[in-house]
């Protein structure tokens, strides 16, 4: 594996999962902590290989449970830290989760998701996009999700995940999958530009020279944890407000649009491609933050296309955020394939038939 | 140019290395390229896969369900990627490995080329044979032009193992030129 | 605090420690977490460690450790401080670390974390507060419960056949590499707590000479939920807890042998 690349315009030819690595180091991410699963495993040894150079930290715990407290401990340290894991790891870390955005503490978390329930598959999968989104810890909490659907974007997104996860003091997960953790793509390390330089007047580093402090979770007093709910509700807003992201693809004029993340974006691209070429104006609107949802845009989309097709790879989850975010509900379809990418051919062929339905 | 193609055999044969330089040398001409390799359980027992796509447009999917082109270099894989070749597409095999009788299609387009044979004979080393049959795709694809794969050898080839880079070229161009035989 | 002039004395050869906060707790009476408070933020003054010092809470009765000790802590869930303490002490290798769990927290849901941290020789002490209950949900079996104890979970009495046996935390993770100083301890005679405190000093000596990891478990007790008056649950620790958990230094890392 390379090293940080040194001509930042130069393209090369690297693996999604390297990538993410390369954006952290870049974002300043020294600490890593993590457990072995496929398919994420080149993070774990890349940050092993190349952390301690940089006077870095990279320890294999004993557990996703361990982990992501190791991870809260360096957080509360301010320090930037993240972990990478796969689904049933990432359940493991579900408590952690609920106890750092609990207590506001910032954290990358990256899923190279497989497919489930239970040990399930290593085959690529969007299943676990409630898990990342509703959140699968306790009491009622948002991460903040990205999607990555290229190698550049596991880079690019890696860095944003931090510079987010700063900003709004909270965890923020990545939600990749084997398809574009595994891949190799030419990418270019674009420089890190941080979107947040977020002081951390909160971190505990000893109170030399001021009061103590602490960083927790309970609040028993009065209605103390009320208020800290209606804090963290106010920030989840502004996050809607302010960081929702999708990319609008081929959308001029187009009749049918899917909505779609991720891989699933990825290789409804090349349908879209085709279909276009056919006379059928088909595009597409992307997540790329699926907490944020960008509402708004499937809400102004659904009101100018004749068909909104949802796909997933998966039996249907997302689809239930795209319903909520428009009354037109028969304007939308759902091609769902759990547990396996759908082809390019699958995904024409359903725009065919809606375009023959409409047309 | 637009292409993809399945890469398999035995692990330790460079299948995952020779693919890389195919999507190395794709990138260096431009051109769109993933490469994807198998992972998990299904490197258990010894194979290796990889998968790459070439095009000059954004790619869609890297796996591919209906690849146009196979390199097959163990007996193996002939039976578990044979039946995913496009009708028409291009089959390179390993002769060395894999015996001719074993390919039950004749929709496709076979080279047989004895990549372990050359590579012992004529390079001196049967770790070359992975790289004969790459230029035997090369060559008779057209998906990548030689002298570009030929560049990029070094970036593929550690310094440690610099030395090694005319050897590699050399069994570029045996492939190729058994290509050029057939074509 | 009490001020010299006024009631006449002329000298304070007693004062509270500067890094235990001046409040009242919510400790129960007789209850020993007081006690260990105490002697944990003397243990700190003595070395200077206040303002480099981040303190690790645990889930139990001693969760409110940053209202009584003057440093900055972070509360971890319940049985993780070991992984949190290791993310602080990773992050700021410079720093004194240590946390404070129950028998509940270290010993059941945190067995993992804890014997990971002590395997890996992590540089941080553990003082762990074993009162043979859980505290804090009102008196259940605990891993430490002995025998024939009645909790709320064991109406009956703790019974080997189903509920297994006290665990004795102190002498397994000694028998641990990691392990740099690993001792047991009450606080139920001035002599002992004397002694407790020379352990939790070695425990903290450890670490600042970077040694690895160090634990100190206390006999506590926990009147409330034993259903005793104070002073027979002091002679509960002195008769039959510490028979079964006998005070001792079970592991002590000399210079030399740290390799
Ligand atoms: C995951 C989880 N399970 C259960 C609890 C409830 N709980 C809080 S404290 C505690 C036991 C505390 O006992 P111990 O660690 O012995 O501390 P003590 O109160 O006796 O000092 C339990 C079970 C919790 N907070 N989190
Ligand atoms: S419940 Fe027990 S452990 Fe908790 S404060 Fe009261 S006496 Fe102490
Ligand atoms: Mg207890």
């Amino acid at each position: 594996m390379s090293a940080p690349a040194a001509s930042p315009a130069k393209r090369i030819l690297t693996k999604g999962n390297e990538a993410i690595c390369l954006g952290a180091v870049a974002a300043g991410c020294r600490h890593y902590y993590g457990y072995p699963i496929t398919p994420q495993n080149d993070i774990p040894e890349y940050m092993a290989a190349h952390l301690p150079a940089l006077g870095g930290t990279f320890l294999q715990a004993e557990s996703e449970v361990a982990t992501i407290n190791m991870m809260l401990g360096t957080s509360a340290s301010g320090k930037r830290v993240m972990t990478s894991s796969s689904g049933p790891g990432i359940s493991l870390m579900q408590e952690g989760l609920s106890y750092m955005a609990g207590s506001e503490l910032p954290a990358v978390i990256v899923n190279i998701s497989r497919s489930g329930p239970g040990l399930g598959g290593i085959a690529p999968s969007q299943g676990d996009y409630f898990q990342a989104v509703k959140g699968g810890g306790h009491g009622g909490y948002r991460l903040i999700v990205l999607a990555p659907h290229s190698v550049q974007e596991m880079y690019t997104l890696t860095m944003l995940a931090f510079d987010l996860a700063d900003k709004y003091r909270t965890p923020a997960l990545i939600l990749g999958d084997a398809i574009v953790g595994q891949m190799k793509e030419p990418f270019v390390a674009s420089p890190y530009d941080p979107a947040s330089t977020a002081e951390k007047p909160w971190a505990l580093t000893g109170c030399a020279g001021r009061e103590r402090r602490n960083v927790k979770s309970l609040h028993l007093k009065d209605n103390a944890i009320e208020v800290h709910n209606w804090k963290l509700h106010e920030k989840y807003e502004r996050i809607r407000k302010e960081e929702a992201r999708a990319e609008s693809y081929m959308l001029d004029g187009a009749t049918i649009a899917i909505v779609a993340f991720g891989t699933a974006a990825r290789v409804s691209k090349t349908a879209i491609q085709w279909a276009r070429k056919e006379g059928i104006a088909a595009g597409m609107l992307r997540p790329i933050t699926l907490f944020p949802f960008p509402g708004r845009e499937v809400f102004e989309l659904a009101r100018t296309v004749d068909v909104l097709l949802v796909i997933e790879m998966n039996t249907g989850q997302m689809v239930e955020d795209v319903r909520q975010c428009t009354p037109l509900h028969d304007r939308i379809a759902f091609l769902g394939k759990p547990c396996a990418m759908p082809t390019p051919e699958e995904i024409l062929e359903r725009i065919r038939l809606l375009a023959g339905r409409k047309g | 140019m637009t292409g993809d193609i399945i890469m398999a055999g035995f692990g330790g044969q460079g299948i995952l290395m020779v693919g890389n330089l195919l999507a190395i040398t794709a990138m260096e001409e431009g051109k769109h390229v993933t490469w994807f390799p198998a992972y998990g359980v299904e490197m258990r027992g010894g194979t290796a896969n990889c998968t790459v796509v070439v095009s000059d447009e954004e790619i869609g999917s890297p796996v591919v369900g209906r690849p146009k082109g196979l390199l097959i270099m163990n007996g193996p894989s002939m039976e578990k990627f044979l039946p995913m070749l496009t009708p028409g597409g291009d089959l390179i095999i390993n002769s060395s490995l894999v015996e001719e009788r074993q390919v039950t299609r004749n929709d496709i387009r076979l080279l047989s080329v004895p990549a372990d044979d050359i590579a012992r004979d004529r390079i001196g080393s049967r770790q070359m044979a992975s790289m004969v049959a790459l230029g035997a795709y090369v060559a008779r694809s057209g998906i990548v032009s030689l002298s570009t794969v030929f560049d990029c050898l070094p970036k593929v080839i550690s310094k440690k193992y610099e030395k090694f880079i005319p050897l590699n070229v050399n069994a570029l161009k045996e492939g190729a030129a058994l290509a050029g035989f057939h074509a | 605090m009490s001020a010299p002039g006024k009631v006449g004395f002329s000298k304070a050869v007693y004062t509270r420690p500067r890094s235990l906060v001046d409040v009242k707790s919510h400790f129960c009476p007789g209850c020993h977490h007081g006690t260990i408070h105490k002697i944990v933020a003397e243990c700190i003054d003595r070395y200077g460690l206040r303002e480099k010092t981040i303190g690790v809470a645990c889930v139990g009765c001693s969760v409110f450790l940053y209202d009584y000790i003057d440093v900055d802590v972070v509360e971890s869930p319940h049985g993780r401080a070991p992984a949190v303490a290791t993310g602080v002490k990773r992050a700021q290798p410079d720093k004194f670390v240590f946390t404070y769990q129950g028998d509940g927290d270290l010993a059941a849901i945190g067995t993992s974390e804890i014997i990971h941290a002590a395997n890996r020789g992590e540089n941080l002490s553990v003082i762990f507060v074993n009162n043979t209950t859980y505290g804090m949900t009102g008196g259940q079996m605990a891993p430490t419960t002995m025998l024939g104890q009645k909790t709320s979970t064991t109406p009956y009495g703790r019974d080997f056949r189903g509920d297994g046996y006290p665990i004795r935390m102190a002498e397994l993770l000694a028998g641990l590499e990691g392990t740099a100083y690993s001792a047991r301890v009450a606080v139920s005679t001035p002599a002992q707590i004397r002694k407790a405190k020379e352990s939790v000093r070695k425990a903290f000596e450890m670490q600042i000479g970077g040694m690895g990891f160090s634990i100190v478990e206390f006999l506590s007790t926990c009147p409330t939920n034993w259903g005793m008056k104070p002073l027979d649950a002091q002679k509960r620790v002195l008769g039959e807890m510490s028979e079964y958990f006998p005070p001792g230094v079970f592991k002590e890392r000399k210079q030399a042998d740290f390799a």
